[in-house]
């Protein structure tokens, strides 16, 4: 049995928020008295997360992913409930907890600006205890699998923001961590370098049964990397499970489209009981239960003279965009 | 084997920060010539006869000021001001989360701007003997030794304060301010404009209960050959960095779980 790598119980957050009113009068107001009220981001919340498990965290901005995973790595303080990762309790950030966990933040960066990235690599190295000769071996086998081997000795300032993210997540994972928390680290980069961003995670996951949690606002991240995601909306979660059973349950409808030879053929297909979405003289879009396309398929062809079909899904992104405004799934 | 490792971090750490420092070289040189505030205090005094009233003959005066100035050099502090920024900016979060407390890249940024420091200092040093030849002297090796203890002790006790007013950032996103407030205690109880022995003796006393106539006027007595208290002035250096450091330890440790991770 796979034992769980992070178990959240009861967890919340609050922070204390200042307003201001506009104006030059809520100016004065607000230097003399400020206001402020505690806003609860997240909201009592659960979940395990498996060891080895790739999960995507989904939600709006401002849902509170990133206070997530802020509290799971141990940068912040929870208000209420508990967590343990790997058996530790984050926010103590004992040396050997750190040691496992790594953050990746798309856009923050650690590297220093003004070296080389193979000298933040070295300096990494040190701060978690590894020889020269381990780091030098990480390094060659981290960046041949990054395809960064030429801007190791080229300053940071000087890189572009893809092998900038790709000497980040180098430098992030120098210490082979086994959890990683990946807070949209595809931010910003072209389709080629998400692509290989991908792949990469992919392969470490894959080699080291490292566990990946991950926000992204690009959809493919998720769908590409991850089996489960964890929907939060306003700081509770209002979905945990499997991707594909949350895109099922969203959209429980496929859209075929029928290239009929004749308009009697159309007609007849109207006439049929399938739900018309719309027709015109030889072309018909009906919607199909997805757990009935099988034999939905086989009446058509079997019944009418059909020329061509095209079975649509909705895009993916549609649907997620569901998963952002509703409350419970 | 913990100090092994912890010297090999910090040995690295140095060694990448001082990379990073010869990028800044010629920044580092007009900081090094900005901090001659000591040799127009030196004109002021010396030109006004301001020493005899404190009994201090010209020559000794120029070679506190040109100490003051050494030791200002290497002890010269500006850690609340990189947390502030990085803390602001969410630089401070991947920093968090590895097994070495940040202050250590700040102290190890401030070593090797000290070493970055040193040629320079001593080309100001070079042009100083050369327009008061009269002033030129030789410590000896035991002098030099304690001296440089003393100023390294001086930073331990300026950083250790900046960190301490550093970590309020956890609190208030302006903790330079607070820092500000100290601005002009340290400006004029250090010996920095003029050595603690030129006050009246009444508020000596109280001068020297506080950390500032340890930060320039000890070690820069000590260094010039002045008449100074070595013994009570190590105490009390001692004394303020035992003092300083477990507050130091208190509040980071409260104020890391205040982190809100803001920038980040």
């Amino acid at each position: 049995m796979i034992k769980n790598i992070i178990e959240v119980k009861n967890l919340s957050k609050s922070f204390d928020i200042s307003s201001k009113e506009e104006g030059l009068k809520g100016t004065i107001k607000h230097f003399f008295r400020r206001q402020t009220k505690s806003l609860k981001v997240i909201k009592d919340i659960n979940f395990e997360i498996k060891e080895g498990e790739i999960v995507g965290f989904l939600g709006a901005n401002g849902a509170g992913k990133t206070t997530i995973l802020k509290m799971l790595c141990g940068l912040i303080y929870p208000s209420e409930g508990s967590i343990l990762v790997s058996d530790y309790l984050p926010f103590r950030r004992k040396e050997n907890f750190l040691k496992k966990i790594t953050l990746i933040m798309g856009q923050k960066q650690q590297l220093i600006w003004d070296l080389p990235p193979i000298e933040s690599f070295y300096l990494n190295a040190s701060i978690y205890d590894l020889d020269k000769f381990e780091a030098k071996r990480r390094i060659k086998k981290l960046s041949d699998m990054l395809e960064i081997d030429d801007e190791l000795y080229i300053p940071v300032r000087k890189l572009s923001l893809g092998q900038r993210m790709k000497s980040e997540l180098l430098a992030a994972l120098i210490h082979e961590p086994s959890i990683l928390f990946l807070d949209e680290p595809t931010l910003g980069l072209d389709i080629n370098a998400q692509r290989n961003l991908r792949k990469f995670l992919q392969k470490y996951n894959k080699e080291t049964n490292a566990t990946i949690c991950l926000t992204s606002h690009y959809m493919k991240d998720i769908t590409s990397l991850c089996k489960r995601v964890i929907c939060v909306h306003n700081g509770s979660i209002s979905y945990d499970g499997e991707l594909d059973q949350l895109l099922k349950d969203l959209s429980p409808v496929k859209e075929i489209l029928i290239v009929c030879r004749s308009e009697e053929d159309v007609i007849r297909i109207a006439n049929s009981g399938f739900p018309v979405k719309n027709k015109t003289k030889n072309e018909i879009t009906i919607k199909v239960e997805n757990k009935h396309t099988t034999c939905s398929l086989r009446t058509i062809l079997n019944n009418f003279d059909v020329e061509d079909l095209y079975i649509n899904e909705p895009p993916i992104d549609e649907i997620i965009g569901k998963v952002l405004i509703k409350k419970r799934l | 084997m913990i100090s092994k490792l912890i010297n090999r971090k910090i040995i690295t750490l140095l060694k990448v920060q001082y990379s990073n420092m010869l990028e800044y070289r010629v920044e580092i040189a007009l900081w090094a010539v900005s901090g001659i505030i000591p040799f127009f205090m030196l004109n002021i005094w010396t030109s006004n006869n301001l020493n005899e009233s404190i009994n201090i003959s010209n020559v000794m005066l120029s070679r506190y000021f040109l100490c003051a100035f050494f030791v200002r050099q290497f002890s010269v502090v500006w850690v609340v001001f990189s947390f502030e920024e990085d803390s602001l900016l969410g630089k401070v979060s991947p920093y968090l989360i590895q097994p070495l407390n940040p202050f250590f890249r700040y102290f190890a940024q401030h070593i090797a701007e000290q070493i970055t420091r040193f040629p320079f200092a001593l080309i100001i040093s070079f042009f100083f003997f050369i327009f008061n030849p009269q002033s030129l002297w030789m410590p000896s090796l035991a002098i030099l030794i304690l001296s440089t203890i003393s100023t390294f002790l001086s930073f331990l006790i300026q950083f250790l304060i900046q960190s301490i007013i550093a970590c309020l950032c956890f609190w208030t996103e302006k903790a330079s301010s607070i820092e500000r407030l100290l601005f002009i205690p340290t400006l004029f109880l250090s010996g920095l404009l003029a050595p603690i022995a030129s006050f009246p003796e009444y508020i000596k006393s109280w001068i020297y209960l506080t950390p500032f106539p340890y930060l320039i006027d000890f070690p820069a007595n000590l260094l010039s050959g002045n008449e100074t208290n070595v013994g009570g002035g190590f105490s009390m250096q001692i004394l303020w960095i035992l003092l300083l450091f477990p507050v130091f330890r208190k509040i980071w440790s409260e104020g890391t779980k205040k982190y809100t991770a803001m920038g980040s």
